[in-house]
């Protein structure tokens, strides 16, 4: 019985992988670039018929996947460090490391007015301050630095894992103010969201790199140059980040 | 290299948290486990359902559930007020609130199986003999019982200590107040 399912089964395996005319990308990409990365993926698959799938994750356990040969052939990483890493070691492409994105950090409060951010914090009148874990996540060590830049070294902040957990802690009202990045409050009043000016904090790069897995693809290149042409340009700047 | 006292703080607290929620648990999971063995009513299922819940939810979600029942909008908010907070959220009370929760399964299954495994003749023979509810429970049913609650409060302790996702998410990392060991190692990890 079972060899007479089997068949047809095995003839319409074939017809699909025959019939499918465009290329898939796999592409890494850090947590915090999801809502734009799906939609430069569908202007991607608009244009050129080839389809991205992404697989969302944070910036240091994606690049232990890649150091390990996970099949991604690009890694749109969330910091400078590990693009420029991963040529070093090895599984990146040389001369493929550029700058896609620049985060920009703000500080994000539903309840306290926030136009004057510096103040608010000054003032000190909150009992919990979110951010992301400085020590790993960008955001977070840029938040620091502000704190460091106006002499507020001994406020006690609530860490999260990541800026996604920061601005949880936030929405959720757990805490009443908090270091996120833009491009996930972009939508949100301006009395609400304090920009910290760019110079109290180290800019945070968003490097992407070709990884040697998509080195032979030339939809995963493709997809690197639409990153870095206008309408990819247009769609990562709507969602709060700045281009290069 | 970490520091000792970088190692030491997450430690005591650790230990402490353990110890806490296991000595809870012990006195909260009883009468739960008891009810469960003993009922007959319809409602059994659903309960042990309920209680069996941080089984199967990912911790994470757990914890993210916990944030918004912690926080100034949920319960959490009505509670934490009275001692001057607004959450209770980033607290040590918080994560001995969260574990207890979350450890729950872990000291009722056992004691659970302990009760049923009694059967019915013991409790017939106390009675006959003339002992109470109270002393049956005491002299009887604990002293059967006890391979029970050492494995419930083992199971507990060791649960506690090896938490991640909940007490990350409800502790906020702060050190010398909610950070424990296993966020300890995961930042030693995340630093290499």
């Amino acid at each position: 019985m079972r060899r007479t399912f089997l068949l047809p089964g095995l003839a319409l395996a074939a017809l699909m992988t025959v019939s499918a005319p465009a290329a898939e990308i796999s592409a890494a990409v850090a947590a915090n670039f999801t809502k734009p990365a799906e939609e430069l993926g569908k202007a991607f698959t608009a244009r050129t018929g080839d389809t991205v799938a992404f697989s969302f994750g944070a910036t240091g356990q994606l690049y232990t996947q890649l150091s390990q040969g996970a099949p991604f052939e690009v890694f749109l990483a969330a910091d400078d460090k590990r693009p420029a890493l991963a040529v070093q070691e090895g599984f990146g492409v040389a001369g493929t490391v550029f700058t896609y994105a620049v985060g920009k950090v703000v500080l994000y409060s539903p309840t306290i007015d926030v136009t004057d951010g510096a103040a608010v914090l000054k003032a000190n009148a909150f009992q919990h301050l979110a951010v992301a874990d400085p020590r790993t996540a960008p955001y977070g060590a840029a938040g620091m630095q502000v704190l460091d830049r106006l002499g507020l070294t001994e406020t006690v902040a609530v860490t999260g894992e990541n800026i996604s957990q920061a601005l949880q802690f936030i929405e959720s009202g757990n805490a009443e103010l908090g270091f996120v990045a833009l491009s996930q409050v972009v939508d949100k009043p301006a009395t609400q969201v304090w920009r910290v000016p760019a110079e109290d904090y180290a800019p945070i790069r968003q490097d992407a790199v070709l990884t040697t897995a998509g080195a032979g693809d030339p939809a995963a290149k493709a997809f690197l140059q639409f990153l870095q042409g206008d309408e990819g340009r247009a769609i990562i700047e709507k969602y709060g980040y700045e281009v290069k | 290299m970490p520091s000792v006292t970088e190692i030491a703080q997450p430690v005591g607290l650790t230990l402490t948290l353990a110890l806490i929620v296991t000595a809870i648990l012990l006195f909260v999971a009883t009468p739960i486990a008891w009810w469960l063995a003993r009922s007959q009513s319809a409602w059994k299922a659903p309960v042990a359902a309920v209680v069996s819940l941080p089984l199967v939810l990912p911790p994470t979600v757990l914890g993210f559930y916990l944030l918004l029942a912690f926080g100034p909008n949920g319960p959490g908010g009505l509670i934490a007020p009275l001692w001057g907070a607004r959450t209770l959220a980033f607290s040590f009370e918080g994560l001995v609130i969260a574990s207890v929760l979350y450890s729950l399964p872990f000291m009722t299954q056992p004691l659970r199986t302990a009760f049923e495994a009694i059967g019915d003749e013991p409790l017939e023979a106390a009675a006959t003999l003339g002992a109470g509810r109270r002393s049956t429970f005491f002299r009887l049913v604990i002293p059967l019982a006890r391979s029970g609650y050492l494995t419930g409060a083992i199971l507990t302790f060791a649960h506690t200590v090896g938490e991640f996702g909940v007490v990350l998410m409800i502790g906020g990392n702060i050190p010398g107040k909610t950070k424990l060991v296993s966020m300890a190692i995961y930042d030693f990890v995340e630093r290499l």
